[in-house]
């Protein structure tokens, strides 16, 4: 404690002794400080920041977006939420698509790096392969499978009679919900996979050779060995899908627009709708706090989490 | 006697056991690589077939090969348009928000003084704002600044919500991996702070200013609602928005949707496939971090 002060204290001895010093030096040191941090607040502050606290004023008002007239409503926008049937259909919607996008895609993003990490030929192929569609935009992923869904699965379907491309994929509610799943997890499970590899690559190799002397199959040294190394990157990946799958906005834009029945209408496609569709941006802006609200609580929830987990390490 | 012609038998066998394992390993991931780009193969086979032909087998291959869907896609979504877009704010934005940043990030990190550290969180709790939090608000300060429908404020816009994560990935790479001992160095020898970012710090941040730059670049070359919401003007079009409006007059013309289709992918998938071990270690760098 006395150790680590004494720099200090020298700091501050010096400080006082050479003070003119130290002023033409502030100076400097704010000159850069502006020129260095300066293009960057302003940007963040100029847009982000004022859109924010802009965004929180608009939700406290009435305002059709069309002319310029805004009344003051106070906290009613908030008070209208609790009884918009649409936005809980909507929230109820998005907490199912991510709760079970999370599962579905991590395991198989596991399974994939699993399976990508085993002595075969083309792993690398294999993996660029499995990562591809994450690189295609959320728009284009939306309209390829409206093409597979509809017109591609009606020819396959007639032509082999095959039950699984007769359903009415986004035709009806169930349906349209495993679709959404079905695009989402094409997208999602390269990208943990590129996740669980990096984790999977990095543990000690000794540890299975050991494994093996002892006698172990893979399915032991798996369960025994990878899975509990690579815990850490399991959260990294829960906590990541549950991010991304409630903020899911493009793909559905482009599958169903929230169809059939509204029954996929994720929750930021709801508050599109009620901002550019229905034109009431004072509810939409309510819409959105509450939506900052529910991901930064989940946010908060990770970061926990995480902590705690380092901790007991 | 028995036991030493016997001996080696089980460990032929299991030998043999193994090698069909492994072969059999193979053949399943093939399968399965092959089953995962079957969208991929259907959006490309159907791309050169007539309409008829596509209703009559979507899984076959194309009678012949034909490239009129092509021609008539580029020419309505007018593709070149939206190609020099889309490299024009990706390229801008993605340049700008690395340099920027790399700027805010340097300083920050070796003079955290109390308003760095404000900003330093304000930056970490901007990146868990959801975009449709603030689209409403930016819709309505690009109004006011003026930059609605241009291609430069669609630019100016991204280098804003882009800068709180490059500015946290390059903050942490400093603290890590930029030795301070070299910028003493270069200070003793009597260059300026511009000159000791330009030329010492700057090429030290190299690794982490090219994940930072993939990430961002994918993430504007494939965004879709911001150029919605701002960019009317069909001539100043990025691809997602050319492909989007020409869905919105052309949806069930399936054989030029999927030659339109086919033309959005490309020049990303090209990106990715001459990068892509960078890419995925990247990206998978990239996510263990945030």
């Amino acid at each position: 404690m006395a150790l680590k002060e004494l720099p200090r204290a020298a700091a501050s001895a010096g400080r006082t002794t050479a003070g003119r010093r130290s002023s033409r030096t502030g100076r400097t040191a704010r000159r850069d400080d502006a020129m260095f941090v300066g293009p960057a607040v302003l940007l963040f502050g100029g847009i982000l920041g004022a859109g924010f606290i802009l965004g929180l004023w608009y939700s406290l008002v009435e305002w059709n977006g069309v002319n310029r007239e805004m009344t003051f409503i106070g906290l009613e926008n908030y008070a209208t939420l609790l009884s918009d049937d649409r936005m809980r259909g909507s929230a109820w919607f998005t907490a199912r698509f991510a709760l079970v996008t999370t599962v579905l895609s991590n395991l198989m993003g596991l399974g994939l790096a699993l399976l990508v990490t085993q002595p075969a030929p083309f792993q690398r192929l294999y993996r660029a392969m499995f990562f591809l569609p994450n690189v295609i935009g959320g728009i284009l992923l939306g309209f390829i499978f409206r093409f597979v869904f509809s017109t591609a699965f009606d020819s396959l379907g007639e032509l082999t009679g095959v039950g699984l491309f007769q359903l009415p994929w986004l035709g009806t509610p169930a349906t349209g919900f495993w679709g959404t799943v079905i695009v989402f997890m094409w997208r999602s499970s390269g990208y943990l996979m590129a996740i669980y590899v990096a984790a999977i690559v990095s543990v000690d190799e000794d540890l299975y050779e050991a494994a093996r002397v002892d006698g172990a199959n893979w399915l032991q040294s798996t369960r025994r060995i990878t899975l509990p190394l690579i815990m850490p990157a399991v959260t990294v990946g829960v906590f990541l899908m549950l991010s991304i799958s409630s903020k899911l906005f493009d793909v559905i834009f482009a599958l169903t627009n929230g169809g059939p029945y509204g029954s996929t209408e994720a929750f930021a496609l709801n508050i599109y709708n009620e901002a550019f569709i229905y034109n009431n941006l004072g509810l939409a802006s309510a819409k959105a706090v509450v939506f900052f609200v529910a991901v930064g609580v989940l946010t908060l929830v990770q970061v926990r989490f995480t902590q705690r987990r380092e901790v007991e390490r | 006697m028995t036991g030493a012609t016997l001996a080696p038998t089980p460990r032929l066998s299991r030998r043999n056991r193994r090698r069909a394992a492994s072969i059999g390993l193979s053949a399943g991931i093939a399968a399965l690589a092959i089953f995962w780009m079957s969208p991929m193969y259907l959006v490309f086979v159907n791309s050169m077939k007539d309409f008829g032909e596509i209703l009559r087998n979507a899984a076959a291959l194309p009678e012949r090969f034909m490239s009129d869907n092509y021609e008539v896609a580029w020419e309505l979504a007018d593709f070149a348009t939206a190609l020099v877009n889309s490299l024009f704010v990706t390229v801008l934005a993605v340049g700008g928000l690395v340099i920027i940043g790399a700027m805010a990030a340097w300083r920050m990190a070796r003079r955290p003084h109390r308003w760095h550290k404000v900003l330093f969180s304000l930056f970490v709790v901007a990146m868990v704002v959801p975009f449709q939090t603030l689209m409403i608000p930016t819709v309505q300060l690009s109004t006011w600044l003026g930059v609605v429908n241009t291609r430069s404020g669609l630019v100016l816009l991204y280098l804003s919500f882009g800068m709180p994560l490059t500015v946290f990935f390059l903050h942490g790479f400093v603290q890590s991996s930029v030795p301070r001992e070299i910028e003493e160095a270069a200070r003793i020898d009597g260059a300026s702070s511009w000159q000791t970012f330009r030329l010492v710090v700057l090429p030290l941040m190299r690794p982490m200013i090219a994940t930072v730059s993939i990430l961002h670049a994918f993430w504007i070359w494939n965004d879709f609602l911001l150029p919605l919401l701002v960019l009317f003007d069909p001539a100043r079009r990025t691809i997602p928005l050319a492909i989007f409006s020409f869905f919105g007059v052309h949806s069930d013309q399936w054989d030029l949707a999927t030659a339109a289709l086919v033309m959005g992918m490309v020049p990303i998938v090209v990106f990715f496939l001459v990068f892509q071990r960078f890419i995925i270690r990247g990206v998978a760098a990239g996510s263990l971090k945030g």
